[in-house]
């Protein structure tokens, strides 16, 4: 029997978790104050995903970087390969909000995503 | 081979540096910082003091009188702030009342002119801020504050415009005494971070160091201590707290913190006194700091001490004799000694120079130039202007019409003269003390990466090579992503 | 001198939204002036999700936020100019404008709204001794360095400030390339939500220590190290707790401060404790026509709520500017009070005369409270009382009111809100 302690994040309560696990089975959920807190759990333990969210250089823009991010969350595990994905990355201005920047960043299937306008330099 | 080396670009070599322009003399200054106005003159009270502090017939008197009696038309002439505000030495009890007799007839025979005692009702009317306390006070409408940023730059500017040389990141380090040969040549030979320089006079405005560089060419040791004083400096909302330096009599708790507005309308606390081993310990200390505050209080009450928004420290240059040394070395001819230029150093610098030229002007046997350019035009302040003439301005050079720092309000236009003027300036706390970008309630924190945009654009320099100050106080150390 | 209805100081989230409001409720003549060279204030630097649950039901980052409202701006035609800075303020709502192509100009407005938000405390507001060498930012002009220009200020960081901006900046330092050695915080808890501690700081190891601060910083020219040091139930340092970690970066998120000074120089009136204007009802400050609304007015934790607030002023100026009053007989004023745990409300006071069916009362407590009552009485009589399993200093609270309430209270003096632990 494995024991995970987190850390629920739904509210500043802030409870924390313990997750009895057997494998890759929840057996049990303590700590929680609330239903919210036995959901983030049960994910948190089976597939934790985060949103990622970067810069890439820009040529040819008003601004030298655009911010970017993974369009849908992506498994914690390959925040890192992610972003070393878009280290040499480099997108020509006008850029649009939700232009894809890569593709299938770092083999998860998930597109990374422009999150702001960049317009051409006069 | 110079006629004069200057070392040091403190307030006490720029003034000597200006004073000797006036005169047909090759002159140098070396500094071993980047910028004029790194060391003891960058952080101090900046008090144009009156005069009655030191002792009868010192130097330190003397020229105190004499610089605080020159300063009003020096800053006429060469732009930079400064203002008659006036001084008050308070004391709390009448059993303090002969102490503060005594520093007013000290002032009287130094020669301050129109000092006076008030009583405590005065004392409030004049300044209601005052601790209720407050027995009587020492007033002296002579005394005064001053940017001591400008009128060290403006004096380095002025002496550069007369063609004074400076070198920067120049640090001394041996000093070599040239034996009279056959033909009869006498002089210095200067060992420095940059190569080797020669010179007829040494001039040792060395500041904190300027023991080391006497002690290298004389037998009769000097010690200078680093005497470090922690500040607090306040928002511009508090700077009207009190509208004149707030002394107090020095007393049974040792001497007191003053309170002063400054030029620029801050609120001034400090400093303290505390002896260091280390000529850079520029460092605050908590103690020294909570010092600052709490002193400040026994003296101004109410101070807003929320609204601080900085705190730094600088070393006065003691001497152990307690008096300025100034003159010819006895065992060194040609070696002139500007040590132990601690308080009232900034009052005294105009003197200081004049002294100090004076003397070489007399062994050297100087002609005056006619040449000489006795003015100096500061950084046009836009906010001194009326909107026609901002608005001309901004036709003229539209980077006028852009602030970069919002809290002094100072704009692109200020900046790049700041850089592109003599002497200009080379790194973000260059601009910050011609300008006063990023000195505000922000502390820089806005302006920052915008005044180092144009610095790097200016300089023409990549942005990982500018700097705070110089040396290796580089801002930003790379690009995103690089390490991966 | 250019004529407005309506000009706004600052075209962040809550300048953007006070405009579309005002704009919609009837308002044509409206003028948003914007320092930076774009809208959105500082959205624009914040490049991490979260954004806009509330408002949008999604997560967006900062700079999609920003955009929705810049897109209905533009939708709308209202005016805007940027690189504009606002130099003066009169009491007559003179707004005194400067830029490179128009120089410096004025403006007569009917109505101002002020929305310049807030700014960060420099190092000098916690007196932390040490050196001054390069190597100090705020975590904001950190955050621009990297997010707008891609330039790193440094690769060892200690964060002193637990607030969301340093956690957030922990972990952007640390997706660029930095390693984050601590994140230190005076506080005996985080003043950021659990989700950024949890998934800036846990998710990278990044070490948090509550009740500490940075007691002394080395380096001469870059920073070489700080000492961290426990704090006592006073947040003074306790001797013997000293720790030293080498690092070249210090970062401070040590709290935000209402940038006021234009408020202050035509002559509205301060409360201490928020640090921004005192308002009525309408937002409205103690001059007649100028309203705040956003940072500027009190620090907020959620734009969602800033943008909420700031519609709420842009509405209530374009019926100043119009003269619209909807409960002409209700005299009344009414003083909100803040009580035990309660460390302030906006607004102050409300003239029911002027107030719309629903107001928002926001506030914040002072300290950490579980299990507690929210209680609102109105001269005494308990009215509401909302039962709440924590309140925390780092959340802004709400409590909503009706005009129907205020007016079944005719006699009505002050309304007292406080926190009840059970």
């Amino acid at each position: 029997m494995e024991v995970r302690n987190l850390t629920c994040i739904n509210c500043p309560m802030g409870c924390a978790l313990t997750v009895e696990m057997n494998g890759d089975k929840v057996v049990n959920i303590s700590g929680n104050t609330c239903k919210r807190g036995e959901v983030y759990a049960q994910k948190e333990v089976s597939n934790p995903t985060r949103i990622v969210t970067s810069t890439v250089r820009v040529t040819g823009g008003k601004s030298d970087m655009v911010s970017v991010k993974t369009r849908e969350d992506i498994p914690k595990g390959k925040i890192f390969d992610c972003v070393r994905a878009l280290k040499n990355v480099e997108v020509q201005a006008p850029i649009r909000i939700g232009d894809v920047i890569v593709t299938n960043i770092a083999g998860t299937g998930i597109d990374v995503v422009a999150t702001k306008n960049i317009e051409i330099k006069e | 081979m110079y006629d004069v080396i200057i070392i040091g670009a403190g307030v006490s070599g720029a003034a000597t540096a200006r004073e000797l322009s006036r005169y047909k003399a090759k002159v140098c200054v070396l500094e071993k910082e980047e910028d004029v106005c790194c060391g003891t003159s960058k952080a101090n009270s900046a008090i144009v003091h009156a005069g009655y502090d030191a002792a009868t017939g010192s130097l330190k008197a003397k020229l105190n009188v004499r610089g605080n009696e020159k300063m009003p038309s020096l800053a006429n002439e060469l732009d930079f702030a400064y203002k008659q505000s006036g001084s008050l030495v308070i004391c709390r009890g009448e059993d303090e009342l002969p102490g503060l007799q005594a520093l007013y007839e000290r002032g009287v025979a130094n020669g301050v002119k129109d000092l006076r005692i008030l009583n405590k009702e005065e004392v409030l009317e004049m300044e209601p801020n005052i601790t209720d306390d407050v027995f009587a006070a020492l007033y002296a409408p002579t005394a005064g504050i001053v940017c001591p940023f400008e009128l060290n730059i403006a004096m380095a500017e002025n002496a550069y415009i007369n063609g004074v040389e400076f070198k920067f990141d120049t640090e001394v380090k041996d000093i070599k005494k040239l034996e009279a040969g056959p033909d009869e040549f006498e002089g210095y030979e200067l060992h420095t971070s940059k190569g080797v320089f020669k010179a007829k006079y040494v001039v040792n405005a060395a500041g904190v160091y300027a023991d080391k560089f006497h002690n290298m060419v004389s037998e009769k040791k000097i010690r200078i201590i680093p005497r470090r004083g922690d500040y607090c400096l306040l928002d511009r909302e508090a700077g009207g707290h009190v509208n004149r330096t707030i002394f107090s009599l020095p007393g049974k708790l040792g001497k007191g913190i003053l309170v002063t507005p400054t030029v620029h309308g801050n609120l001034l606390l400090g400093p303290t006194a505390i002896d260091v081993e280390d000529k850079e310990g520029t460092n605050t200390t908590s103690d020294g700091l909570s010092q600052v505050l709490e002193k400040a209080g026994m003296s101004v009450k109410n101070i807003p001490v929320k609204q601080v928004i900085t705190s730094f420290a600088g070393l006065r240059a003691h001497e152990e004799g307690d008096d300025f040394i100034i003159g010819e070395v006895e065992d060194a001819k040609g070696f002139i000694d500007c040590a132990g230029i601690e308080s009232p150093g900034i009052a005294s610098s105009p003197a200081i120079g004049e002294m100090v030229a004076g003397l070489i002007k007399e062994k050297m046997g100087l002609e005056e130039k006619d040449d000489f350019i006795s003015t100096r035009k500061g950084i046009t302040k836009p906010d001194t202007l009326s909107m026609e003439e901002r608005n001309t301005l901004i036709r003229e050079n539209p980077a006028y019409g852009n602030i970069i720092c919002r809290c002094e309000m100072i704009t692109e236009g200020e900046i790049i003269d700041a850089i592109r003027r003599p002497l200009g300036a080379k790194s973000l706390d260059g601009v910050k003390r011609r300008t006063r970008a990023g000195m505000g309630r922000c502390q820089s924190g806005f302006c920052a990466p915008r005044t180092m945009e144009i610095l790097a654009r200016e300089c023409n320099k990549p942005m990982f090579d500018i700097t705070k100050s110089g040396g290796d106080s580089k801002l930003v150390v790379g690009t995103n992503k690089d390490v991966f | 001198m250019i004529y407005c209805d309506i000009v706004i100081i600052g075209g962040g989230p809550a300048g953007l939204a006070a405009a579309i409001s005002a704009k919609k409720n009837g308002i044509d003549s409206i003028l948003i002036l914007e320092r930076d060279k774009e809208l959105g204030g500082i959205l624009n630097q914040c490049i991490h999700n979260g954004f806009g649950l509330h408002t949008f039901k999604e997560e967006l980052t900062g700079p999609e936020y920003a955009d929705r409202y810049i897109e209905q701006v533009k939708d709308l035609g209202i005016d805007y100019k940027l690189n504009t800075m606002v130099m003066e303020i009169s009491s007559e709502k003179i707004v005194t404008a400067m830029n490179r192509v128009e120089g410096l100009f004025e403006i007569q407005a009917k109505a101002v709204i002020l929305a310049m938000g807030c700014r960060e405390r420099p190092r000098g507001a916690l007196n932390i001794p040490g050196y001054r060498p390069a190597g100090i930012y705020s975590a904001g002009t950190a955050q621009r360095l990297v997010n707008i220009e891609g330039f790193m200020p440094g690769r060892e960081i200690v964060i002193l400030g637990s607030g969301d901006i340093g956690l957030i900046m922990a972990r952007r330092m640390t997706l660029e390339g930095a390693r984050v050695k601590l994140v230190a915080e005076l506080m005996p808890y985080s003043g950021g939500l659990k989700r950024n501690i949890v998934q800036c700081l846990n998710d990278y190891d990044i070490p948090l220590k509550l009740s500490h601060t940075v007691v002394d910083i080395k380096g001469r020219e870059r920073v070489e190290g700080v000492t961290i040091a426990e704090v006592d139930d006073k947040g003074k340092p306790i001797q013997g707790t000293e720790e030293f970690y080498s690092c070249d970066t210090l970062l401070l998120s040590v709290g935000l401060i209402p940038e006021n000074e234009l408020s202050r120089g035509m002559g509205v009136d301060i409360n201490p404790v928020t640090s921004g204007p005192r308002v009525n009802e309408s937002l409205e400050t103690n001059i007649d026509g100028v309203f705040a609304c956003g940072n500027v007015l009190h620090v907020h934790d959620l734009v969602d709520y800033v943008s909420e607030e700031a519609a709420a002023a842009g509405k209530n100026a374009a019926d100043y500017v119009k003269g619209v009053i909807l409960e002409k007989d209700a005299g009344q004023e009414v003083i909100l009070k803040p009580d035990s745990g309660v460390r302030y409300t906006v607004p102050e006071k409300i003239r029911v005369s002027h107030m719309k069916e629903n107001l928002t009362v926001r506030f914040r407590v002072g300290s950490v409270y579980k299990n507690c009552y929210i209680r609102v009485d109105f001269d005494g009589e308990s009215v509401i009382n909302k039962r709440r399993q924590i309140v925390a200093p780092g959340e802004m609270e709400d409590i909503k009111l009706t005009r129907d309430q205020l007016l079944q209270y005719p006699d009505l003096k002050t309304i007292t809100l406080r926190i009840e632990e059970v």
